[in-house]
């Protein structure tokens, strides 16, 4: 339990900056096709060598890279307008994953690998964790510029000779790792949510990407301790426990939030009429 | 060898989505002129600018330009929520300087500063874009450009849906870089306008239809002429077999 919550917050800290990325360059959904892209990998790791962190995690990064690289061409190829594209890639992701680990396990192993187990995170996934987390924070701290630019305006990227291709691909392999980190604790179909929530969240909280990305990590940080603690008292599965704090998270914020919250929206009309 | 400035491009043939957009162009944008890039829709002006910046590989002849490009996007191009502020925008323009990883200099933040001021924006350095009006992002984008400080600058559309105090300004921008010697193209809509203040007109209808002083390029006979190969663009045009865009610069 105190590994998984120390997985959760090393993962808090490096997934959501990378979200708020996601976020900006409306991929939203391409974080969800990563997330479950990775999972025949990880089933076929399962397969061949049980509940092993370092099987699981090659097969995931395998299948996650070959998961960006195919959703990057289904964007060429489709003119931008890839996401019905991306919803059929990520459907059969999943069922192949799910027959997959099926074949070869009950549906204990199942659960644990869609939803996660916070008693499954031993040293070896802990240690991923972290290293990911370092990792993640290093190259963005490298990559902010180009990311930015490559964000605002890829024609002027382009034009400057920004290699903005190059640093998209560092990225998402970055955000495949991040998923392949999160889903020790909190399963394949939840990691996404730690990585994706806090950052929509963020969105109502500040206007720069500086403060969204510290809201989004303050969020997702509340998130892994109020999840794991209900997790724990409510006998429920760790990744939809902590999904779902980080969904009262951006309920919340939806709300309350001081950039584009129902109620300061609502505030506002009060003082201008 | 070349002046800084010049433009020449030698028979080029450029693809858009897979059709091809400019047909066998030849000729020079001399340096220091001010040139409009006027032509129906469809006819391959902002295709033509975006490789004069590098951004589409020919898929045959050549462009011969100078290393600094500046190039001003289609504003409708641009993501105006994007959370950034007004001077981290303008500092882009350093990216010459300071490349991905180096620090913006105090210079450099002085000049993004001075720019900002240049165009009108004084105070609104912290200001998020996304609060800015279709005008100040407009002008924002220019300020961009001034730090750029490039000795060719391609705009598009610069004045699409702006005001016309914001126009009348950014309009005197274009001059003074003209008057500095700066080689300037720029596509446009507004026949009035090239006609008063751009010396220098392509007309273009995918073929050149014209290419020189504005009043013997955009005469009635060949402005009708640009009209009617409008007309007869079919969709059955041939597929260029090489993706349009790419990373490659051909300088």
């Amino acid at each position: 339990m105190r590994r998984a919550l120390v997985g959760c917050l090393a993962v808090s800290v490096a997934a959501p900056p990378l979200g708020v990325f996601l976020m900006l360059r409306r991929m939203s959904l391409t974080a969800d096709v990563l997330g479950h892209g990775i999972l025949p990998g990880i089933a076929a790791g399962f397969l061949l060598a049980g509940l092993s962190v370092p099987a699981m995690a090659a097969g995931g990064l395998l299948a996650g890279l070959v998961v960006a690289l195919g959703a990057g061409a289904l964007s060429r190829a489709t003119g931008g307008r890839e996401d019905a594209a991306l919803a059929a890639l990520y459907l059969c992701a999943l069922a192949l994953g799910v027959a997959l680990v099926s074949m070869g396990g009950g549906s204990a192993e199942l659960t644990q690998l869609l939803f996660g187990s916070a008693l499954g995170v031993d040293d070896a996934a802990l240690l991923l964790m972290a290293a990911t987390a370092t990792l993640s924070l290093a190259v963005l701290a490298f990559a902010w510029r180009p990311l930015v630019l490559e964000c605002f305006d890829p024609s002027f990227a382009q034009a400057v000779g920004a290699r903005g291709g190059v640093w998209h691909m560092v990225f998402l392999a970055l955000v495949v790792l991040n998923l392949l980190a999160a889903f020790q604790a909190l399963g394949t179909l939840m990691g996404v949510g730690l990585m994706m929530l806090p950052a929509v969240a963020a969105r109502h909280w500040s206007r720069e990407v500086g403060g969204m990305v510290y809201a989004a990590v303050g969020i997702a940080v509340a998130a892994s301790f109020g999840g794991l603690l209900l997790s724990y008292h409510a006998d429920l599965p760790s990744g939809p426990a902590v999904v779902l704090v980080a969904g009262l998270g951006w309920v919340v914020s939806l709300l309350f939030g001081r950039v584009d919250g129902v109620t300061a929206r609502l505030r506002r009309r009060h003082l201008a009429g | 060898m070349k002046a800084p400035g010049v433009i020449r491009v030698e028979n080029l043939t450029v693809c858009h989505e897979r059709r091809p957009a400019v047909h066998h162009l030849s000729g020079q944008f001399a340096p220091g002129s001010l040139t409009a890039i006027v032509g129906p829709n469809g006819a391959g002006k902002t295709t033509l600018l975006r490789a004069l910046a590098g951004l589409h590989k020919p898929q045959e002849g050549r462009i011969r330009a100078a290393d600094r490009v500046a190039l001003l996007p289609q504003a409708s191009s641009l993501d105006r929520s994007f959370p950034i502020a007004c001077l981290d925008a303008v500092m882009l323009g350093l990216w010459r300087q300071t490349g991905a990883f180096r620090a913006v200099a105090p210079a450099g933040r002085a000049q993004a500063e001075a720019a900002l001021e240049a165009v009108g924006l004084r105070g609104f350095q912290r200001r998020p874009v996304g609060s800015l009006s279709a005008g100040q992002f407009q002008r924002v984008l220019f300020a961009r450009l001034l730090v750029q400080d490039a000795p060719v600058i391609l705009l598009d559309e610069p004045f699409n849906a702006l005001d016309a105090r914001t126009a009348a300004e950014m309009l005197a921008l274009v001059k003074a870089w003209h008057g500095e010697g700066r080689t300037v193209v720029a596509v446009l809509h507004d026949m009035e306008l090239v006609q008063r203040d751009f010396p220098e007109t392509l007309l273009l209808a995918r073929d050149p239809i014209g290419w020189g002083p504005t009043a013997e390029v955009l005469t009635a006979a060949n402005r009708l002429r640009a009209r009617q190969m409008a007309e007869g663009w079919a969709e059955d045009a041939a597929d260029c077999d090489l993706a349009s865009t790419t990373m490659d610069r051909a300088a």
